[in-house]
């Protein structure tokens, strides 16, 4: 059997599973389709979260990034992981208390206005998109490679499945999925890891194989050993970065305050049944994501020590090209490996100075893997499944929060209060399948700018709606006011900032010229702070908020006389 | 009204508050503290075969991270039955 045929079935097997989910658990009310009927158990639904929130990117792409940043890499895992300790400890208890469907529903009850609704309707409908054209593409990347069929086909087909279980189930079919889809993701990530982590090291965990001694009999640490290896080739040593401190801090701080403000990371602590659930579902889906999380930079390391010993010969000599193992001319074939033969010696090498003949994109290391450690088949077409699955979940969660953001916040809140229960289920699926023929469209089309765009999203939603949510808990006084004017300072500031540096001015954006040091990728942060400091002034400057949302402040504060999440 | 008096919603919020602000402040040090700030001096130290701050910045937070999350449900759990305000078990 070779690859195709079985990276075929594999894949074909798990889609079978998915659209048998999403027939089985169909969606009858708009209140299943948002929020699968409040019914949904604490750690199914953490492993929902996981899947929903690890995406192709880090699947395919952070285990990858990592193995070029090495200490540098560290701002995702924490900056993608810290956040939740937030969503559990300061917005999910309170938003499930809350009550209602989306983020825009409670910024607009808490500050009691239509203009602060609209401004969270747009962020979130934005941030949304941004995201899934990436994912889509993800999709497309993931076919062409391994069923050698073109992306525009593999978007189409990816648009199909989503489609079916999304617009169907809504939040109640794409809950179920992802639980499978987790199970698929995380067996996919492990296997290849663990069988790695065996080779080079004899550990089977890879957590413990990263700080253990080579497999080679030398005695040296694997870390010890990549750090030496990374010097001698002219790079930083593995394990120190070469970002300044305050970027690291600012970029990390952007990432976790990104995600606790993401909306289709916040609704989904809306599907549980109770207060005490949300709280412990926030930390279900960490332990979820962690298991990832932490094996990441374990495999990166794996990789990097892998591809340089493969590359450059176990003499440091570099090897000949007619020698070389197949993966490297199978990845060429893609563009993402090219070798020139600078010094005409017949010999690859990869180094970080101008000893260097190799260009390796770094998505290709997890994908490519399996093949570098020469494991079975079937590994790589579970891989292949794998990625799929991480792109086909969070797709269906960034679609469910624009469907819900156009049919709920949009129409129903705000343009049509009349229509029905039926007619508002049914505006949502026509929002939803709009939604998957946009996404498929960017997916196929892509804006050059999709990886620049998700620093946006994030720096967008840690500037806007995180203040406005932890404000409007934590604090009586914040008044619409107040929110109004600090979420539109601190998008402003942000969007701007990344504005000119991404796609005004790139050619400027260098350290020199950033404020205070601080990148793009980070300014979300200053961003937020800005938002903080602005609503707060403005508050104590204008009229104090009504009695009546003191009270419902007052409400959320506690767990007694949660009900199921409810439109009225 | 959930509580019985004013001064108890005080307090259980009082509570919580404190709970949610030393919870925090761990989150803070491991990964800003050990994994950024303090990652040249605590790379000094070794921890089997990692330098400790890198150890913090890829591994070390994480797991801290899904501790603080278990014990804050464990406490507020606690804290909802010592005040009566948890949810009715329907």
């Amino acid at each position: 059997m070779d690859i195709q045929t079985a990276t075929l079935l594999i894949v074909g097997f798990t889609f079978v599973i998915y659209i048998g989910i999403a027939i089985w658990s169909r969606a009858g009310s708009t209140n299943e389709f948002y929020v699968a009927g409040g019914g949904i158990h604490p750690v199914a639904n953490g492993m929902a979260t996981a899947a929903d929130w690890m995406s192709a990117a880090s699947f395919i792409s952070m285990a990858g990034l990592i193995s070029f940043l090495g200490y540098d890499g560290g701002v995702y895992l924490m900056g993608w992981t810290g956040g939740y300790v937030l969503l559990a400890l300061c917005l999910a208890p309170y938003l499930r208390k809350f009550g209602k469907f989306t983020v825009p529903d409670f910024i607009g009850d808490r500050y009691y206005s239509q203009t602060a609704r609209t401004v969270a309707v747009v962020c979130a409908i934005f941030v949304s998109f941004t995201y899934v054209a990436g994912q889509m593409r993800g999709v497309g990347v993931v076919f062409s490679r391994f069923l050698e069929v073109d992306i525009t086909t593999g978007v189409v087909i990816g648009m199909g499945v989503v489609f079916f279980y999304a617009v169907l189930g809504g939040m109640k079919g794409i809950t179920y999925t992802q639980v499978a889809q987790y199970c698929v993701l995380i067996f996919a990530y492990l296997v290849p890891a663990i069988f790695i982590s065996i080779m080079m090291t004899g550990h089977v965990i890879p957590q413990l194989g990263f700080g253990a001694e080579m497999n080679d009999g030398s005695g040296t640490y694997l870390l010890d050993k990549l750090d030496g290896l990374s010097q001698e080739l002219g790079f930083t040593a593995y394990t120190d970065g070469s970002k300044s401190t305050i970027d690291v801090f600012f970029i990390t701080a952007a990432l976790m305050l990104g995600t606790a403000g993401l909306p289709h990371v916040i609704v989904r602590f809306f599907t549980v049944p109770k207060v005490r659930d949300a709280r412990s579902s926030a930390g279900w889906a960490l332990v979820f994501i962690a298991i990832l999380y932490t094996t990441a930079p374990a495999l990166a390391s794996f990789a990097r020590v892998n591809m340089i010993n493969t590359i450059n010969g176990p003499e440091a000599q570099g090897t000949l090209y007619e020698e070389a193992p197949s993966w490297v001319s199978n990845w060429e074939k893609t563009g993402l490996i090219t070798w020139e033969d600078k010094n005409a010696d017949g010999r690859m090498f990869y180094a970080g100075d101008e000893r260097n003949e190799m260009k390796i994109d770094r998505d290709i290391m997890v994908l490519a893997n399996p093949e570098i450690a020469q494991l079975p088949i079937w590994v790589i077409a579970l891989v292949a499944a794998g990625g799929i699955a991480a792109a086909l979940s969070t797709s269906a969660g960034l679609l469910l929060v624009i469907s819900t953001s156009v049919s709920h916040d949009l129409l129903k809140r705000n343009l049509m209060p009349n229509i029905s229960d039926r007619q508002e289920l049914f505006y949502a699926r026509v929002a939803a399948a709009v939604g998957i023929c946009v996404a498929g469209y960017l997916g196929i089309n892509p804006p050059g700018f999709v990886a620049q765009v998700v620093a946006f999203a994030f720096g967008l939603a840690a500037s806007s709606f995180f203040p406005a949510i932890i404000l409007g808990i934590f604090s009586k006084r914040m008044n619409k006011e107040g929110a109004i004017a600090g979420m539109l300072s601190g998008i402003t500031f942000t969007a701007a900032y990344i504005i000119y540096f991404k796609f005004i001015n790139p050619a400027a954006n260098v350290p020199d010229n950033w404020l205070l040091g601080i990148s793009p990728e980070g300014i979300g942060t200053l961003g937020m702070l800005i938002n903080f400091i602005v609503a707060i002034i403005v508050s104590k400057v204008t009229t104090a908020t009504p009695d009546s949302v003191q009270e419902l402040v007052e409400s959320i504060r506690h767990p007694k006389g949660a009900g199921g999440a409810a439109a009225h | 009204m959930a509580f019985e008096s004013k001064e108890k919603a005080a307090a259980y919020w009082r509570a919580n508050i404190r709970l949610m602000l030393s919870l925090l402040a761990v989150w803070f040090v491991v990964s800003y503290g050990f994994g950024i700030l303090l990652v040249d001096w605590l790379d000094q130290v070794r921890f089997f075969g990692f330098k400790l701050g890198f150890w913090f910045s890829q591994q070390g937070s994480i797991f801290t991270f899904v501790v603080l999350i278990f014990v804050y449900v464990a406490r507020m759990n606690k804290l909802d039955r010592d005040f009566g305000v948890q949810e009715d078990d329907s």
